[in-house]
């Protein structure tokens, strides 16, 4: 079936799509011709050892760097090269593997931020913003999922560790995107904070397609529906838990070296 | 119809060699804000005040011991200041962040203009061109060329060498010149260590002391010339790219020259209009506009050439860094 | 909650109009109604300053751009309608200024906010520079040298008001600076005021959450640039002539020392510093020559000890309010204080010393005392008291150190830290 035949509904279930994305920092390859097609809600993980791309790979997904070549789609649409407000404003959001929120604001301020253009509220200076029930409403909403009602006046910057991770999930959930890229959320974390964590992503993502890079293959296996495995900036192989499980290349190439 | 050509000439080369030698003094400028803007991320806004000082301290100690042992003793009293300013200023507000820092600067290059006035009074100083480099050169056509002029162009020559050895050939300019390119490598290897940061800070202060105790002389000594050469050095180093010493030395001939030569030029585009025939009458609007001379746009000129710059290629001529 | 809040705001807005209306009565006089009408000015234009530096995280030396060129367009105006060539009502000239400064904020603002940071503050100044050097090129438009000069009585007289006496301009600026303070303030709580700090806070995820920080920037600039030039304007009103030098580089600094000074981190902390400079630089300046000095040393004193500024001292003190423990704070504060008014009295003295260049048998007031600067007696007293108020003050502020650390405990354990 080319391209042009494909129908509409077909075309739906497709998120999120690489098709033979390269990218090279000078001379060094980093993303080295991946292709990928993540199913409408479905929980994708990408694991590979250090140094692999996998945040680069994100990066490329949400924006932050243009691709060398190859082209990226969202539902159908061409995403590749864009800026990352409009590729969030088209439904894509992501988190960080480094904390990435705004320290001097509060918890609730933080969520709210996020909340903000996707209601269409955009760049306005003739709303009050205090004002704005369904703004409220979502942040409100957003601040309980991830379980900080109790901090909501906090400065971002003064919470703990674990509490920064979880507003950096909902600041990206915030933003009413359906395809959500998680960029290692549970490193650093205890393991019953990781625990935590992995209840607060499965409940967050709830009927959204989520992309995750994770080293803790104990979450990984929890929650992916599929695992991509990413070596040297390729994709070596795609598949359920069991069948990665099961994959001579990935336990050579992978799990072979960082088994204990 | 010759005499006009040879005039022509005349003027041309002449200007030329003076924008030559602004330039360069201009480099010695921006290439000490350069370095402490790359190593520290800090823009140093009082660089201008420290070639200011230069001046006066080799008009005081030249008073004193004559300006020989000035040339030496100016810049690196300067130096010393910087090293203070960085130890016990700039320390202190790196923790508030580069802002903090900027402001810092900024109110010391307003402490030190305040100082000057109160220590060496409002009026210029009487900073001479010592005697002994205080006779012409070599004339050309009719145009006497003085031989401080080629002093000044042969000691910044010196310096930018002295500069580029030092940048290329030992350890601590292996180290500066790495932070001007993988400013997060240096760190990782340790060398980031606040001693560097003082000498750097004190180097880029003792460049532009020395540029002060030459260009002080050739030009003015008073408290106005801070800030008269300070935003040329901006423009300069943001017209260059911020944080490339190639950059920053292009874009000071550049400027350097459209300076010279737009001040010495007294065409309007009335003139060029006159010349070919058209005449615009002194009741028109536009008569005003028509009027002004190329010397009289000098002042703008560079900023509207960094402004244009900005629009087409925001990183500068050679700036690789964007923010 | 919305609606209380709404309410207390009402009530706070009037309470300061209220005060506004009161002012002249406490400080009759014309030079103190000339100084709160300068402060008036000063306020607004501080706190336009604030919504780049202290809201979206823009340093920006040349502010004074937008302020002079709605100064100056409104002078322009003001004489067309002396011309009786347009009609415009002087009430809302400032109006004029604003939408001249908004046009140019937008304008100028396209260039500079392309970059953040440091580059925008080089570029903030190079553009301050080039209007600074066309200003005396455009002649017709900026007067040369001279200024344009102005007549603020020429809309003539509506409804009893012309303008002339200066009560009249005060109640102008008062009434425009009461606008402008309700308008920024409302700014800030907009989506986009609060985008603001997001883009200042970190401008990456502000990217990831939909917004463009560059567009966040220039809006804020061009809003900024409104309220500068409605400041412009007013000031027009109250000294009826424009000069280059209202938009040069020195009153585009003078904005960033207000606004440091009072503290960028506080709404209120333009506002505190708009007051306090403008009173320092006319109390000051008719007494020393120094003043631009002491100035200066402010500045960068609370750049060192409290970037925050003069506002963060206050909300410093706050959980020690709340917890009713400031009268553990206070004894050190006395000592301190008084320990620092020897060390800052003994330091004026040796500056002034200094500025009066003085041979033997010159006389010099210092603090009301005429003294003889050439005497080695008067310049070792001086720095004889300079140098025992470092000592002393150094002492005090352990003290001040002790105190915070005996109270720091019982603060963090009442909860209000």
């Amino acid at each position: 079936m080319s391209a042009a035949t494909t129908n509409a509904a077909e075309k739906a279930l497709v998120s999120l799509s690489l098709k033979d994305v390269h990218k090279s920092f000078g001379r060094t390859e980093i993303i080295n011709g991946v292709s990928l097609d993540i199913a409408d809600g479905e929980r994708h993980a990408v694991i590979g050892p250090n140094g692999a791309g996998k945040s680069t790979l994100f990066n490329l997904v949400s924006g932050r760097f243009p691709v060398s070549s190859g082209r990226i789609e969202l539902r159908g649409e061409d995403i590749t090269n864009l800026e990352p407000h409009v590729i969030n404003r088209k439904g894509l959001s992501r988190s960080f593997q480094i904390t990435n929120i705004f320290p001097r604001m509060t918890v609730y301020e933080n969520v709210r931020c996020a909340v903000l253009w996707s209601l269409g509220y955009k760049y306005s200076f003739w709303h009050r913003v205090g004002g704005l029930r369904d703004a409220a409403q979502r942040t409100e909403e957003i601040v309980e999922l991830i379980g900080m009602q109790e901090r909501r006046e906090r400065l971002a910057g003064v919470l703990t560790y674990a509490e920064q991770r979880a507003l950096e999930i909902g600041v990206t959930i915030a933003t009413g995107a359906d395809v959500i890229l998680l960029d290692e959320p549970t490193a650093g974390m205890s393991h019953s904070e990781t625990d935590e964590a992995v209840e607060l992503i499965r409940k967050v993502t709830a009927g959204k397609t989520l992309i995750m890079v994770e080293h803790d293959m104990g979450v990984v296996f929890n929650l992916a529906d599929r695992i991509s495995v990413l070596v040297y900036g390729e994709v070596i192989a795609t598949g359920t838990p069991a069948q990665i499980r099961g994959n001579k290349a990935v336990q050579e190439a992978y799990l072979g070296t960082e088994q204990d | 119809m010759r005499a006009f050509w040879g005039s022509q000439l005349e003027f041309f080369l002449v200007t030329l060699l003076n924008s030559l030698s602004y330039g360069l003094l201009l480099f010695m400028l921006s290439s000490g804000l350069t370095l402490i803007f790359s190593m520290m991320g800090v823009l140093n806004f009082a660089h201008a005040s420290f070639y200011m000082l230069g001046a006066y301290f080799a008009y005081q100690t030249g008073a004193y011991i004559g300006f020989w042992p000035a040339l030496f003793i100016a810049p690196i009293l300067v130096g010393i200041l910087g090293a203070v300013t960085e130890r016990y200023g700039l320390r202190t507000v790196h923790k508030f962040g580069h802002v903090a820092e900027l402001l810092f600067t900024f109110g010391l290059a307003y402490v030190i203009e305040e100082v000057v006035h109160l220590v060496w009074g409002r009026a210029p100083v009487d900073y001479r061109v010592p005697e002994s480099l205080d006779f012409t050169l070599f004339t050309l056509f009719t145009t006497q060329y003085p031989a401080y002029r080629a002093f000044m162009m042969l000691i910044s020559v010196g310096m930018l060498i002295s500069l580029f050895l030092l940048l290329t050939r030992t350890r601590v300019g292996m180290v500066v010149q790495a932070s001007l390119t993988h400013p997060d490598m240096v760190e990782a290897l340790g060398h980031n260590v606040p001693r560097v940061f003082m000498m750097v800070f004190a180097g880029g202060c003792a460049l532009a002391g020395l540029a002060g105790v030459l260009g002080g002389n050739m030009f003015i000594t008073e408290p106005g010339m801070a800030f008269a050469v300070g935003s040329i050095v901006f423009v300069v180093v943001v017209f260059g790219g911020m944080g490339s010493l190639a950059g920053a030395f292009v874009a000071s001939l550049i400027i350097g020259t459209l300076q010279t030569f737009s001040v010495a030029l007294d065409f309007s585009m009335l003139g060029v209009l006159g010349a070919i025939g058209i005449s615009v009458s002194e009741d028109s609007n536009w008569y005003g506009l028509w009027s002004i001379t190329i010397s009289q746009t000098a002042p703008v000129l560079p900023y509207l050439l960094m402004v244009l710059m900005l629009i087409v290629r925001p990183r500068g001529l050679m700036g690789t860094r964007e923010s | 909650m919305t609606p209380v809040f709404h309410k207390t705001r009402l009530i706070f807005w009037s309470v300061v109009a209220i005060f506004f209306v009161m002012l002249p009565f406490g400080f009759s006089g014309g030079f103190a109604l000339s100084m709160l009408s300068q402060m008036g000015i000063a306020i607004i234009f501080a706190l336009s300053y604030n919504m780049l530096l202290g809201q979206t995280g823009l340093l920006s030396f040349g502010h004074a751009v937008y302020f002079g060129l709605g100064a100056f367009m409104t002078a322009h105006v003001i004489n067309w309608v002396g011309e009786d060539r347009i009609w415009w009502p002087i009430t809302f000239m400032p109006l004029v200024g604003g939408l001249t400064g908004m046009l140019f904020g937008l304008v100028l603002g396209f260039v500079t906010t392309r970059r953040a940071g440091t580059p925008f503050a080089m570029i903030s100044l190079g553009i301050a520079e080039m209007v600074a050097a066309s200003a005396l090129m455009f002649t017709t438009f900026f007067g040369g040298e001279g200024g344009i000069a102005t007549d603020r009585t020429a809309g003539g007289t509506m409804f009893g008001i012309s303008y002339g006496p200066q009560i009249q301009v005060f109640y102008l600026i008062a009434g425009w600076c009461l606008v402008g303070m309700i308008g920024m303030f409302a700014v800030t709580q907009t989506p986009l005021g609060r985008m603001a700090n997001a883009v200042r806070d970190n401008p990456e995820r502000a990217k990831f959450v939909g917004y463009n920080p560059t567009r966040v920037r220039w809006l804020m600039m061009t809003l900024a640039g409104f309220f500068a030039g409605m400041a412009g304007a007013l000031a027009t009103i109250n000294y009826e002539i424009v000069t280059a030098e209202t938009l040069g580089l020195v009153a585009s600094g003078n904005v960033v020392l207000m606004a440091f000074i009072g503290g960028i981190g506080h709404f209120w902390g333009p506002i505190v510093g708009a007051v306090f400079v403008t009173w320092l630089q006319s109390a000051l300046s008719t007494y020393t020559q120094a003043w631009l000095l002491y100035f200066g040393l402010l500045f960068l004193i609370i750049i060192l000890f409290s970037p925050g500024g003069m506002a963060n001292l206050v909300t410093l003190h706050k959980p020690a309010w709340h917890a009713r423990l400031m009268k553990r704070l206070l004894p050190s504060y006395a000592l301190a204080a008084a320990t620092g008014a020897l060390m800052l009295t003994g330091f004026v003295a040796v500056i002034e010393l200094l500025y009066s260049h003085g041979g033997s048998g010159d006389m010099v007031s210092l603090f009301g005392l005429r003294v003889d600067a050439g005497s080695a007696v008067t310049w070792v007293a001086a720095v004889g008291l300079f140098v025992v108020g470092i000592v002393l003050f150094r002492w005090a502020l352990k003290y001040v150190r002790r105190a915070w650390e005996e109270i720091t405990p019982q603060l963090q354990s009442s909860g209000v830290v």
